[in-house]
């Protein structure tokens, strides 16, 4: 029986952004990464062109974390002490880019420097050849500080700066244009906020094929329908035709999953949880797969087995 | 596609006879609009009238039940594409599959623990729905015994799972009187099944690699008078998957296309593939094993996934006492979201350590989300601790906020004059550390 599929005709379609410059482009990535483009809701390829796949970045930090899951230093080991040698396993994991964030102190305490964050970046730059991603620790006056110094080091490296949000987004919007890197904003989930945001930084005159745009996410159990609501709805107005929401859009699911109770502990837990390690793994599993289906063009991941299972899943969706 | 009272009042007689109860021939209409009265109430409707009317009446996905003694698994009536266009309404059953290779009696180890199997997630009570049973041995007293012990040990709605219509009818006898689904008719079997499955109250499945023969072949099954249906549109990749579950998905819903109109049943072998059909669909979803693992975050995400995206799940602001407070024992405050209160209130309990805890009314939002649309501040929560009467319950006036809202901590001391803030962890998780060292 021939059936007549109804196919939604849409006039907008996501901006591209390409992540990452190599030598001949001015800067030093032995590879870049392009995503973004999506004329049709997620995987739906028969509907029009998803001309890129989403891409798994892995988030490393600039020293050993004290506060993860113990399960994380168990599948990194001894590469988790210096983020050039986590880069490095990272991209062996399977990693497409390197999402590095800065922390406030050193392990010893020290606070963090201008200096000591570019020699930070150079680090992780000089180890491995995959674009990046670097947030500062999430302080107003340090991100400032640490993210201008970056990137004036790193000039026309074409990194993701972040995070921007509504409250401090100038500093890192004015040094990412002035030295050839894009941006990333965070908003809570909710689709006008996002807009809102994506208006400011493109009114400041930062070109739209360097933003990359952050709804927020909760973890599977904890809000994630929210942030997968807000996700769809972006996407359905970006393919509608409104301008300030076509931006790939970049979630943190390991970020979430990994701070849920769920996946960080094990002691004084239900038993009906079941086994810790294949419980963690799944909860970042089924946040990052839902966030694919809703729309996301960059998961951050934590987990190696995630990277794993989430890469061959884009591998699924993007054959048909 | 339901029609409006108008479209409804063009078929009607038009005559006003009041008959039916209804001052007029649109009253009644509008009424059977609303889905308030039945069309029989109208003596002099036409038939071809009534024909019209009955098809536009049925959902268009079709509601189709599994039943046991104990319980039932519904899937289907669904009317949007994404969630927050309304809602999806009927949870996907989660089904773990068993095969008749395993003894009788392993079988009815095996089943019991998973059939006792039971997780609580915000408040909420989540078990497995039914088992699948397969005829691996293709032996009709193999499969028979096997179903009786699968039987012995739940009491949950079964899937039936083989190609051979002889071996399924042994398993079938063993269940009288249920609403089981067969799975399933394909090209090469849809005769025999339709023939096993018509007569009796079980569903059927029907399986193909393509809409075009799935439609043909729900086409013959229901000619050959089998009504409950279940799609099962095959494929080892999830993007070809995922084109074909949304196509039929959208053809059922934008063109009433009756021959797909049907819910769908997914077999996923990871646990990417299980989301996928949370997410993407699926009606009735058969797991390979019982892993808990693996179940545990699934139910959540099909909560998740299935919440009313209208109604915010919240709890009734107030007081919570948790374990057994005293005078002396600490205030804690957070907000009035399902999630944060379990979280918190679970973490709490789990520390052996009595408080009080305030929830406020921050409109069903999390900490944060509610601190960012000004629906969580000093002034929200000093309102609270002075309406819910805190400072008569305790003898120490000190008062915790979430680590994430610190920034408040200033302005609730001007507040609350009398009262010590304390900033507490920003995630649940650390709260009992935190009451151990701090308070």
């Amino acid at each position: 029986m021939p059936i007549e599929i109804p196919v939604e005709k849409w006039p907008g379609a996501v901006r591209e952004v390409t992540i990452g410059a190599t030598a001949a482009e001015g800067g030093s990535r032995h590879q870049k990464v392009t995503v973004g483009g999506e004329k049709a809701m997620p995987f739906l390829h028969f509907e029009g062109a998803i001309p890129h796949r989403p891409v798994v970045a892995v988030e490393i930090r600039d020293r050993r974390p004290d506060d993860w899951s113990p399960l994380l230093p168990q599948a990194w080991g001894a590469a988790m002490d210096n983020p050039a040698a986590w880069a490095k396993a990272a991209e062996a994991a399977g990693a497409d880019l390197i999402q590095l964030t800065l922390s406030l102190a050193d392990a010893e305490g020290k606070p963090i420097t201008a200096e000591s964050a570019v020699a930070t970046v150079k680090s992780v730059l000089a180890a491995c050849g995959l674009p990046l991603i670097v947030f500062g620790p999430g302080q107003a006056e340090v991100d400032n500080t640490v993210l201008v110094a970056v990137a004036e080091a790193t000039k026309g490296e074409r990194l993701v700066l972040g995070i921007c949000e509504d409250k401090n987004y100038r500093t890192i919007v004015a040094t990412a244009m002035a030295n050839g890197h894009l941006v990333n904003s965070r908003t809570p989930m909710d689709v006008n906020l996002a807009k809102q945001l994506s208006i400011l930084v493109s009114d400041m005159g930062m070109p739209t094929d360097r933003m990359i745009m952050d709804p927020t996410t909760g973890a599977l159990g904890y809000g994630i329908e929210y942030g997968y609501s807000a996700m769809e709805r972006l996407r359905l107005a970006a393919l509608q035709g409104d301008s300030m929401t076509q931006f790939p859009m970049l979630v943190t699911p390991g970020f979430e999953a990994w701070k849920t109770k769920e996946a960080k502990v094990n002691e004084g837990v239900p038993e009906s949880w079941g086994d810790w390690e294949e419980r963690s793994v799944n909860w970042e599993t089924l946040t990052a797969i839902s966030l694919l289906e809703s729309g996301a063009d960059i998961l951050v991941l934590r987990h190696p087995e995630s990277v794993k299972r989430v890469r061959a899943a884009i591998d699924e969706l993007m054959a048909a | 596609m339901a029609l409006s009272g108008i479209q409804i009042y063009k078929l009607l007689p038009q005559t006003n006879c009041k008959e039916c109860g209804y001052p007029t021939c649109l009253a009644f209409a509008m009424k059977l609009a609303a889905k308030q009265v039945e069309l029989s109430l109208c003596p002099y409707v036409s038939e071809t009238s009534k024909s019209t009317l009955a098809e536009s009446a049925a959902p268009p996905i079709r509601l189709v039940t599994l039943k046991s003694e104990s319980s039932e698994v519904k899937a289907g009536n669904e009317v949007v594409m994404y969630r927050h266009e309304k809602t999806f309404y009927n949870k996907p059953g989660l089904f773990v599959k068993f095969s008749d290779a395993l003894s009788p009696d392993e079988l009815q180890k095996q089943i019991a623990d998973a059939d006792r199997y039971s997780t609580n997630y915000v408040g909420i009570d989540l078990s497995l729905d039914g088992f699948a049973v397969e005829a691996a041995s293709g032996q009709t007293g193999v499969f028979g015994a096997a179903v009786k012990a699968v039987r012995s040990a739940t009491k949950k709605p079964l899937i039936l799972v083989g190609k051979d219509p002889a071996v399924l009818a042994a398993g079938l006898a063993a269940l009288p009187g249920e609403s089981v689904l067969l799975h399933g008719a394909d090209s090469e079997n849809w005769q025999a099944m339709a023939e096993l499955a018509t007569g009796t109250k079980a569903s059927l499945s029907v399986s193909a690699g393509n809409l075009e023969e799935l439609a043909e072949l729900t086409e013959k099954i229901q000619a050959a008078g089998v009504e409950d249906l279940v799609l099962n549109p095959e494929s080892d990749s999830l993007g070809n998957w995922l084109t074909m579950t949304t196509q039929i998905r959208r053809l059922a819903l934008k063109k009433n296309f009756k021959p797909l109109g049907y819910p769908q049943i997914a077999f996923p072998h990871t646990p990417q593939a299980a989301a996928q059909a949370v997410d993407k669909y699926a009606g009735f979803i058969v797991l390979d094993k019982f892993s808990p693992g693996l179940v545990y975050p699934l139910l959540v995400l099909r909560q998740n996934i299935y919440t009313d995206p209208q109604k915010p799940i919240q709890v009734q602001p107030g007081v919570y006492e948790i374990n057994g407070p005293k005078p002396e024992s600490p205030v804690l405050v957070t907000t009035n979201f399902s999630i944060t209160y379990f979280s918190v209130a679970n973490e709490v309990e789990g520390s052996g350590m009595p408080a009080w805890l305030v929830v406020c009314d921050a409109e069903g939002m999390s900490v944060l989300t509610a601190w960012a649309a000004g629906k969580f501040d000093s002034e929200r929560i000093a309102k609270s601790i002075k309406t819910f009467n805190l400072a008569d319950k305790v003898s120490l006036k000190r008062v915790v906020i979430p680590g994430a809202v610190a920034v408040l901590s200033g302005e609730l001391e001007g507040e609350l004059p009398d009262w010590e803030i304390r900033v507490g962890p920003r995630e649940a998780v650390d709260i009992p550390k935190f009451m151990k060292m701090a308070l």
